[in-house]
């Protein structure tokens, strides 16, 4: 058998291929934090409980109603928008004046709830999702098995990434969020009604976050704490990237999938902590993080 | 202490005589001295939270880590290498404030928002750390910690012995944030809350004054940490996740950001929540925590004593 240093090259694809599957979750948690950001400058602590919700959303309603996979891609994104809109609509709103810190307060909050409510009734163990029949089984790629399932995981996040860059910067509804972003009043003196952007927009963060959760809800078990351990490391994905660029928020958050893949491999001790210790030293090197702008 | 410019007034003091004096008397009377002490631990950790978010305007999400951290080096020290408890406590808050100043060197490179995910995140490394390192006992944590003996001669295993010992330190950290707060230091710290480019302008290097706050601030939530491991015989991995940093942030907030009393206040209501709640609500409690976090972001940030303060201030003009 071919190694590459040491490696079997199996082994080593495997675990690329399963540290880009976390990549395109930490990029789309880290999609839906920075637009969230942009335009509302707040920290969602909340985007793991919700990315949560997700999952269970899909694990519910086909426990319950039977409802298939693909109506709970579906699903999942609209109820957990529609959470997120009516959390920005009754709380975040109050809080738009005040210093940025609160809003990761509140969230924090929220996210203690959700997370209990869901402990309450499921315990800290983890439920059974199967993947839909047309994606199981595995392709060859002639250097290795693909499961079918990690490899749409892969595709549907990259076309859902993309897609959202594209709305952001590329459209005329973008080129609003982003005015908004730079200076709200002006565009709200335009005629746009900017409350119900800044909604649609907390909204939009969230249902990324949710249809992250369907999706990662076959690979992984679906658990209440499945967003607390994994919101942390989004975190430190948006430091590294810095949250002023989508497309860097895409790319530091694939890019960090491959590397603790990488890890692994090599030195499995590390791969728990390896994103820490890229984040430090990004920040001694280039505090504003790999694509931020110094303010 | 008294005087213009100590920010504490006649009824201040007198607050704080009554106060300690109902601390002298509580296990006298049928309090439950391991709920004081405890509560107390939890100030003593909440006041130094405050001297670095309420003082200075940092807002960091790691500060378990130090707390945690602490009650494990303490916590290990005393009862595997059998080291008296002042030894311990002591090598406890020294290891807290080196993980501080490794922490802090990094996380003061970013402000507000980000100094909060950075510290969250190193945080999360350090608990790791523990959780994998070879003395914490990894999911289970050291357990049944003996207390030893003060200095090698008072026997802490007697519970007043340790409530006196516990009412000592923090009777003395309070009045060491106190002297802080007030020193010149201080106002260099509360002039970079206010407006850091300001301060900046005037000549001052503020990352050594964050930087030092920061260590502070560490080394004293370890000192809490530390001694809660000796009150309750306990070093876990509870003590040093991200949900014990949010709650440190609830007690300083809902007892008064910034305030002297706040931290001790929020503390001993917290703890005394838990305390009540778990017994008839079992896990529900985390869930009641959050809605209290909540609340009091969106309706009530300035905390009992900033609100009493505010009100005080209200009514003096008519007065």
């Amino acid at each position: 058998m071919t190694e590459i240093f040491g490696v079997p090259i199996q082994a080593l694809f495997g675990q690329l291929m399963l540290g880009l599957v976390n990549g395109s979750f930490y990029a789309m948690l880290s999609l839906g934090l920075a637009v969230i950001f942009g335009l509302l400058g707040v920290v969602n602590f909340a985007h793991g409980a919700l990315y949560m919700l997700g999952a269970y959303v899909a694990w519910f309603s086909m426990d319950r109603w039977g409802v298939s996979y693909w109506w709970a891609l579906l699903l999942g994104p609209l109820v957990v928008g529609a959470v997120g809109a009516l959390i920005e609509r009754t709380l975040l709103k109050q809080l738009y004046k005040l210093d940025p810190l609160y809003g990761l307060l509140l969230t924090f909050g929220l996210a203690l709830i959700i997370q209990g409510v869901f402990q309450q009734y499921y315990g800290s163990s983890g439920q059974d999702y199967s993947s839909p029949d047309a994606l199981q089984g595995a392709t060859n790629l002639g250097f290795m098995m693909l499961p079918n399932y990690r490899g749409w995981v892969i595709g549907v996040s990259l076309v859902v990434c993309f897609g959202t860059w594209f709305l952001i910067e590329r459209t005329r509804l973008g080129a609003l969020l982003r005015a908004g972003t730079e200076n709200p009043s002006l565009v709200q003196a335009f005629g746009v009604n900017v409350p119900l952007m800044v909604t649609l927009t907390y909204a939009g963060g969230a249902a990324l976050a949710g249809l992250a959760g369907v999706l990662a809800a076959p690979v992984i078990q679906v658990s209440p704490l499945m967003g607390s351990n994994l919101i942390i490391v989004v975190f430190a994905v948006v430091v590294i990237g810095g949250m002023g660029s989508i497309l860097g928020s895409i790319v530091t958050g694939l890019a960090l999938g491959l590397i603790e893949g990488l890890t692994r491999v090599f030195y499995p001790e590390a791969s728990g902590i390896v994103v820490f210790v890229i984040m430090a030293v990004v920040l001694m090197i280039r505090p504003a993080g790999l694509f931020g702008k110094e303010k | 202490m008294g005087g213009p410019g100590t920010g504490m007034d006649r009824t201040g003091k007198l607050a704080w005589l009554v106060a300690l004096a109902l601390l002298v008397v509580a296990p006298f009377v049928g309090v439950y001295p391991i709920f004081v002490m405890t509560a107390l631990c939890f100030a003593i950790f909440a006041m130094a939270f405050n001297l670095l978010l309420g003082y200075t305007g940092l807002l960091s999400f790691g500060h378990a880590a130090f707390f945690g951290g602490a009650a494990y080096v303490t916590g290990w020290l005393v009862h595997d290498q059998h080291w008296t408890p002042e030894l311990g406590l002591l090598a406890g808050t020294a290891a807290a404030a080196l993980a501080g100043l490794v922490v802090g060197l990094i996380a003061i490179r970013r402000q507000g928002i980000y100094f909060a995910m950075v510290t969250l995140a190193l945080a999360q490394m350090l608990a790791y750390g523990l959780e994998h390192a070879s003395f914490t006992g990894g999911e289970d944590g050291i357990q049944g910690i003996q207390r030893g003996k003060l200095f090698g001669l008072v026997p802490l295993d007697n519970d007043l012995a340790l409530y006196a010992f516990v009412l000592v330190v923090f009777v003395a950290v309070f009045l060491f944030v106190l002297r802080v707060v007030h020193s010149p230091y201080g106002q260099v710290l509360k002039a970079i809350r206010e407006n850091e480019p300001r301060a900046i302008s005037l000549g001052y290097d503020v990352d050594r004054y964050k930087l030092l706050a920061f260590v502070l601030s560490a080394a004293l939530a370890g000192l809490g940490g530390g001694l809660k491991s000796l009150v309750l015989h306990l070093a876990t991995l509870q003590d040093v996740r991200w949900e014990q940093s949010g709650e440190v942030i609830l007690m300083t907030l809902l007892g008064g950001l910034g305030t002297f009393a706040g931290p001790v206040l929020g503390a001993f209501t917290v703890v005394g929540l838990q305390n009540l709640l778990s017994d008839r609500v079992g896990s529900w409690t985390g869930v009641i925590i959050g809605c209290i976090f909540v609340l009091c972001v969106v309706a009530f940030r300035k905390g009992f004593v900033g609100e009493l303060l505010a009100w005080h201030k209200r009514r003096q003009p008519k007065a």
